[in-house]
């Protein structure tokens, strides 16, 4: 009996270093890739790996154009363009629908819900077809403009979900109680369901920014040479110039910079996003 | 639309008494249906953005499964009834990359859900580093899919110069042997390839919402189970797993909704070579390459109704999330 504790503590030591070795694991492959970035060439493709090889910048700064006169910073602004003009856009439609949805619902607003994630169920690919029809006969081919609908109709339905669960946090009760107290509309919005809103609406435009980022598909189809996001560039990147595997993981980390420095600073925050904001 | 009310109020004096009650309960409709329409309305435009985007697409891709409709060749355009579909059906690959699809969805959902899980469990005990350790494993979630893929691709895999096989040589070399295996994985097994580099990738996602379900379990009931003498296992199987349950059903549902539509995988690892071709990838090809409209919409209208299929038994699982909220 006077051991148990013991051993309860020697088990825990271990599972602790058991978590420790999956998350060294996991986190290797990028260590990896960033490792690689700062490698030259000729070190970056050596079997066995080479680790303690010197550091260069030279990835970084083929990279940027040095040596092939092809500027990364175009395709890097159309994505920041098209991730935060959209999420600023889903932000705008999402959080009224949701709140039409929550604090004050409208009749059936459970079917509503479900209609806006089925949108999500149909595959994206399906409509692809017509989108691209419509942006040709339109002139809205290769345009920045085009991605910033789509994306922001990529991420709406999620963006919904989340922002419900986040208003539903507002207890009925002092909503009631403001407004016997006489607060009007706008003081009800802005000193009461704002702040307690406010880490979902942080939470909500992380995550379409994410998604937005990331996003392929719409991108590779859609535009060309003028509206061409990061993930493009990146895709382009290897196939037109062969292979350099410092460079590519060089171009790699800096297209993933944003969205691993945004993730790192508001975990707490994409944790709720994810699980739709149903954790309290 | 003249009203009743307006009617009677329109005729002899003498009627205006009786009409006053179903004036007011007219009135009431309309402020009732003024109300309706005062809630609804922060509601339409994202519900109007959402139709026509992404619903009216649907029905002209429907419209275009119908249709002979090659940009190559663009005097045969014409009606086609069921060609499409008929082609679509007949079609070794279509069907191979439903298979493809189905094999890479549920093996990806369900390593990474049970990897997951395991992580969660892990996590969710107290110890030295946990944030760090957190931090280093939602990493491989925040990494652009597309720089991933590359990475998996050039980096680890590489027969000649990837960390895989370079740690194979290292390894060999320690026991001072020259002459280490090397295996080809992207070529030897694609699909497993594809699949290690998705499940690395999904794995943080599910474990972040699996362990905010454990830390959302009310810990005084588990205190309480190790009081009365319940073994961990017991804990585990009785306490912790119904009420993770909804958590690992969502955690499935936004893991295969987006898997299913993997794209950037596929398309940079194997560029849908040897039996990795999903339906987005087969779709894209279809419509990309072969410029053939009228096939491409077809399979999508077919991928559509696949979908559903799931979505009907998927959105029947979600509607217990909002149910209990809503008894609660």
């Amino acid at each position: 009996m006077n051991s148990a504790p013991l051993i309860r503590r020697r088990t825990g030591s271990l599972l602790g270093l058991a978590a420790w070795l999956c998350g060294i694991a996991f986190f290797l492959p990028v260590a990896w890739m960033v490792l690689t970035s700062f490698h030259s060439e000729t070190d970056a493709a050596t079997n066995p790996p080479s680790i303690v090889a010197g550091l260069s910048l030279h990835g970084y700064r083929e990279f940027f154009g040095a040596g092939t006169g092809v500027s990364p910073w175009p395709p890097l602004i159309n994505s920041l363009t098209a991730s935060v003009v959209s999420t600023l856009l889903v932000l705008a439609l999402a959080v009224p629908a949701a709140y039409a949805l929550s604090i004050k619902p409208v009749r059936k607003w459970s079917d509503v819900m479900f209609f806006f994630l089925s949108t999500k169920m149909l595959p994206l690919v399906a409509g692809l077809l017509p989108v691209y029809l419509v942006a040709q006969n339109s002139g809205m081919l290769d345009s920045i403009w085009l991605l910033v609908i789509l994306y922001t109709s990529m991420n709406l339905p999620i963006a919904v979900w989340m922002m419900r669960s986040f208003l539903s946090e507002v207890p009925g009760e002092i909503m009631e109680a403001a407004s016997i107290d006489g607060a009007g509309l706008h003081t009800t919005l802005t000193q009461i369901v704002a702040p307690i809103a406010m880490p979902g609406i942080a939470a909500t435009a992380l995550i379409s920014f994410i998604f937005s980022w990331n996003e392929l598909l719409f991108a590779r189809v859609l535009t060309g040479v003028v509206a061409g996001t990061a993930p493009v560039f990146l895709t382009g990147f290897v196939t037109s110039q062969g292979l350099f595997l410092a460079k590519v993981c060089a171009a790699a980390t800096v297209i993933s910079l944003p969205v691993l420095i945004a993730g790192f600073a508001a975990q707490d925050k994409l944790v709720q996003g994810l699980s739709l904001g149903a954790v309290k | 639309m003249p009203t009743a009310t307006e009617a009677t109020r329109r005729g002899p004096g003498g009627r205006q008494s009786v009409a006053a009650p179903a004036r007011q309960a007219a009135r009431a409709r309309r402020a009732q249906r003024a109300r309706d329409w005062a809630r609804r309305a922060p509601l339409l435009p994202a519900l109007v953005f959402l139709v026509i985007v992404t619903q009216l697409p649907f029905v002209a891709t429907v419209v275009i499964s119908f249709i002979h409709w090659n940009a190559l060749a663009p005097t045969t355009r014409g009606f086609a009834a069921f060609d499409n579909y008929v082609a679509v059906f007949a079609d070794s690959a279509m069907r191979s990359s439903v298979v493809t699809t189905v094999l890479l969805t549920v093996t990806v959902v369900l390593v990474s859900l049970l990897l997951g899980l395991g992580l969660a469990l892990l996590l969710d005990r107290g110890f030295r580093g946990r944030g760090i350790v957190r931090t280093l494993l939602i990493t491989p979630f925040l990494v652009v899919p597309v720089a991933s893929a590359l990475l998996w691709k050039h980096a680890l895999y590489n027969a000649s110069y990837g960390l895989l096989n370079g740690a194979l040589t290292w390894i060999w070399g320690l026991f001072g042997s020259h002459d280490p295996p090397q295996p080809d994985w992207m070529t030897n097994s694609p699909l497993a390839a594809v699949e290690v580099s998705l499940i690395w990738q999904w794995t943080p996602f599910m474990m972040l919402i699996l362990l905010a379900g454990l830390q959302s379990r009310a810990a005084d009931a588990i205190e309480a189970a190790r009081m009365d003498g319940a073994s961990a296992f017991d804990i585990f199987r009785y306490l912790t797993l119904p009420h993770l349950r909804r958590y690992l059903e969502l955690a499935a549902l936004l893991g295969t909704i987006y898997v299913v539509q993997n794209f950037d995988a596929v398309f940079t690892l194997t560029s849908g070579g040897l039996g990795t071709a999903n339906l987005p990838y087969t779709i894209y090809q279809t419509f990309y390459q072969a410029h053939d409209y009228g096939r491409a919409s077809a399979q999508g209208v077919v991928v559509v109704l696949c979908s559903l299929v799931v979505a009907t038994f998927a959105l029947r699982t979600v509607s217990s999330l909002l149910r209990e909220e809503v008894t609660r």
